[in-house]
């Protein structure tokens, strides 16, 4: 997916069911004992995700978050892969000392899910400045959460992009909770987008559950990135289904808001659009969401008989020659 | 009596006399005529010289991109930095004064040395961290911190102490060339000191070196406290005590071998340590020295700054405070004598 090509909707139908069976899987992995700690899940959000990568060439890179296993897929890490990581198998992206807040590879450009909040606006601006200092027209997304926009280093990276007119581009997933909390408990506006201005840079409101209203948003912000234009903010308005993580029932939920944001389903959303268009029917809708269950399963099953790393062999992680 | 020449790695370069100031800028410059991947960072680093000079003509001759003036923000920029090394560059940060790191603690902490064991191997962090360190200055009680050791438990990273041209010369040439995060702590009040250097030399990570040898004790320094241990053992050397002098110039990794088997010489062992002492490199010495069934003829001492005091500004209250050749050599004797 680049974007030269043209757009492969149906792919991104599929990419986005992919993620939803993932997380699914996981929640079910995690309530047997085969993924244990934490974890944070992204039902109800895969839009931003596979549209936001849509829109990214594949020299291009990007940085995220703890709530990451949506990016991770949507740029192409193989089910197995992950659900090895986030069992501890040394078969995972990470050999297993990941877990599922650090999904990364580098071979695709994915090059960071960090733990910390905020922490990933500062690398993807540093990685954006040596694409510039060596004239290279490539660019660097980062994704965050909306509870980020409130840490030092969501200012700080802003502000150094803006002021270096870095070819990045910010991506505030506002999934309306920062953890436990309500985003008008700790932030005084609804509108994070217009956290750009004192930047002096674009703030773009996107509805973050229409995939293609997100990769005409992503599309236009990499352009001007890639033109020297300098960075952008996008605000993805988007929905958790789940609550923060895997300890948090989300009993803070006004009653029937889940209700109303599943009618505005990403995954479905695209499939009443993908059927209008002639391009998907409900047999085949079904078969390709029969398709991809058989393949998180066996993704899941695969990754269940793969050996866990030892000790030893992740001193070689710790310091590089 | 032996020089620095004597342990560490041979010189390349012709050897010339430099400040300490001088040896910065020259490693610095090296590095980036070297390697076009080499970078400078910074607050104000590319104006005026930098704010202890230590970068003058630098954005003349390498650009204002190489040369990057950063925000007041410690833990972006480090951020920034580790984004850049990432992708193939390998940037030298300078920290203003050691006192603002805390205010990076996340970069310092959770990203530069965990990113690539993360990552299962799959990136390194060639990312160099220049840190203006230590008092003397009369820059009051927020500007004086070494902070030497404030970050030397932290796996994936590698601390670096310079006491001298010299050493600054080379072990910074040694923390750019390395692909791991490596803070190197320059000492504020050595800008003016001036020594021999050999351009070229590059430091062996994690090797102390042998400034003085002597037979009856054993003195392990840092910073500015090398010199004024190397002035001690002059005055003890008058009294007929042969000091041997150690600049331990890594906290991690920490020369260990080194300091044992100058101790097993000696017997007698004192840290002079511009820190108070808990917590720092010179209880890790001792530490690991009596776990390792190290024998003493006299207790291990450390000459430290004071356990509940802060740094003053008030000047000779600040130069009570800092260990002086004085107090080294006081502890040095009494180890000796007891």
């Amino acid at each position: 997916m680049t974007d030269s090509s043209p757009p492969d909707r149906l792919a991104w139908y599929r990419r986005m069911l992919e993620i939803r069976r993932f997380e699914e899987k996981v929640q079910e992995l995690f309530m047997g004992g085969h993924i244990q700690g934490t974890t944070h899940l992204c039902q109800g959000q895969e839009a931003v995700s596979v549209g936001s990568i849509a829109a990214m060439r594949p020299d291009d890179v990007l940085t995220n978050t703890y709530r990451g296993h949506g990016q991770a897929l949507a740029r192409g890490m193989a089910p197995e892969t992950a659900f090895a990581e986030l069992m501890g198998r040394r078969t995972g992206g990470s050999g297993g000392v990941g877990g599922s807040m650090h999904l990364v590879d580098f071979s695709m450009g994915n090059i960071g899910s960090n733990a910390i909040v905020g922490a990933g606006l500062p690398i993807a601006v540093g990685a954006a400045m040596a694409f510039r200092l060596r004239g290279e027209d490539r660019v660097a997304l980062t994704f965050f959460g909306d509870g980020a926009t409130n840490i030092g280093t969501f200012h700080e990276a802003l502000n150094m992009a803006s002021v270096w007119r870095a070819p990045v581009v910010f991506i505030i997933e506002n999934n309306l909770y920062g953890e436990y909390s309500p985003v008008r408990d700790t932030t005084p506006l609804d509108d994070l987008a217009r956290r750009a201005d004192p930047y002096g840079i674009p703030g773009v409101i996107v509805d973050g559950q229409d995939v293609d209203a997100v990769r005409a948003a992503v599309k236009a912000a990499v352009a001007r990135a890639r033109a020297g234009e300098g960075p952008s903010l996008l605000e993805m308005k988007t929905y958790r289904y789940r609550g923060h993580s895997r300890s948090d029932p989300a009993k803070y939920r006004p009653d029937g808001e889940l209700e109303r944001w599943k009618e505005r389903d990403p995954i479905a959303l695209l499939g009443v659009k993908l059927s209008a268009a002639g391009l998907l029917t409900a047999e085949t809708g079904k078969a390709l969401a029969d398709a991809v269950q058989a393949e998180i399963d066996a993704a899941a099953d695969r990754a269940l008989g793969a050996p866990y790393p030892t000790l030893e062999e992740t001193v070689r992680y710790v310091y590089a020659d | 009596m032996s020089t620095q020449t004597d342990l560490a790695p041979a010189a390349v370069g012709e050897p010339t006399e430099l400040t300490y100031r001088e040896a910065i800028n020259a490693a610095i410059a090296d590095a980036m005529e070297a390697d076009p991947s080499v970078l400078l960072l910074g607050e104000d680093v590319a104006t005026a010289g930098g704010v202890f000079k230590t970068n003058e003509g630098l954005p003349e001759r390498f650009g204002r991109e190489r040369v990057l003036n950063t925000p007041i923000c410690e833990n972006g920029f480090l951020g920034v930095a580790l984004g850049m090394s990432l992708m193939g560059l390998r940037p030298i940060v300078e920290i203003m004064f050691a006192d603002f790191l805390p205010t990076a603690g996340d970069a310092i902490v959770n990203e530069l040395p965990k990113y690539r064991y993360m990552s299962g191997g799959q990136c390194s962090v060639p990312v160099t961290i220049r840190v203006v360190s230590g008092g003397t200055g009369r820059f009051g009680t927020q500007h004086s911190a070494t902070g030497e050791s404030w970050y030397m438990g932290q796996p994936g990273l590698r601390v670096a102490a310079a006491s001298s041209p010299g050493a600054a010369y080379a072990i910074l040439q040694a923390a750019i060339r390395d692909n791991n995060p490596v803070l190197v702590h320059e000492h504020k009040g050595l800008y003016a000191r001036k020594g021999i250097v050999s351009r070229g030399e590059v430091a062996e990570v994690g090797r102390a070196a042998i400034l003085r040898v002597g037979r009856d004790v054993t003195i392990v320094a840092t910073l500015l406290m090398v010199e004024r241990a190397l002035k001690a053992a002059e005055t003890l050397a008058a009294e007929g005590i042969e000091a041997e002098v150690i600049d331990l110039r890594w906290l991690r990794p920490l020369d260990l071998p080194t300091v044992r088997s100058s101790v097993e010489r000696t017997g007698r062992l004192v840290v002079a340590e511009e820190q108070i002492h808990a917590g720092g490199w010179g209880a890790t010495i001792i530490s690991e020295l009596v776990m390792g069934g190290q024998a003493f003829r006299t207790p291990p001492r450390a000459v430290s700054m004071p356990a509940d005091l802060l740094v003053p500004y008030s000047p000779p209250l600040e130069d009570e405070i800092i260990p002086s050749a004085d107090a080294i050599a006081e502890a040095a004797r009494a180890a000796v004598r007891e």
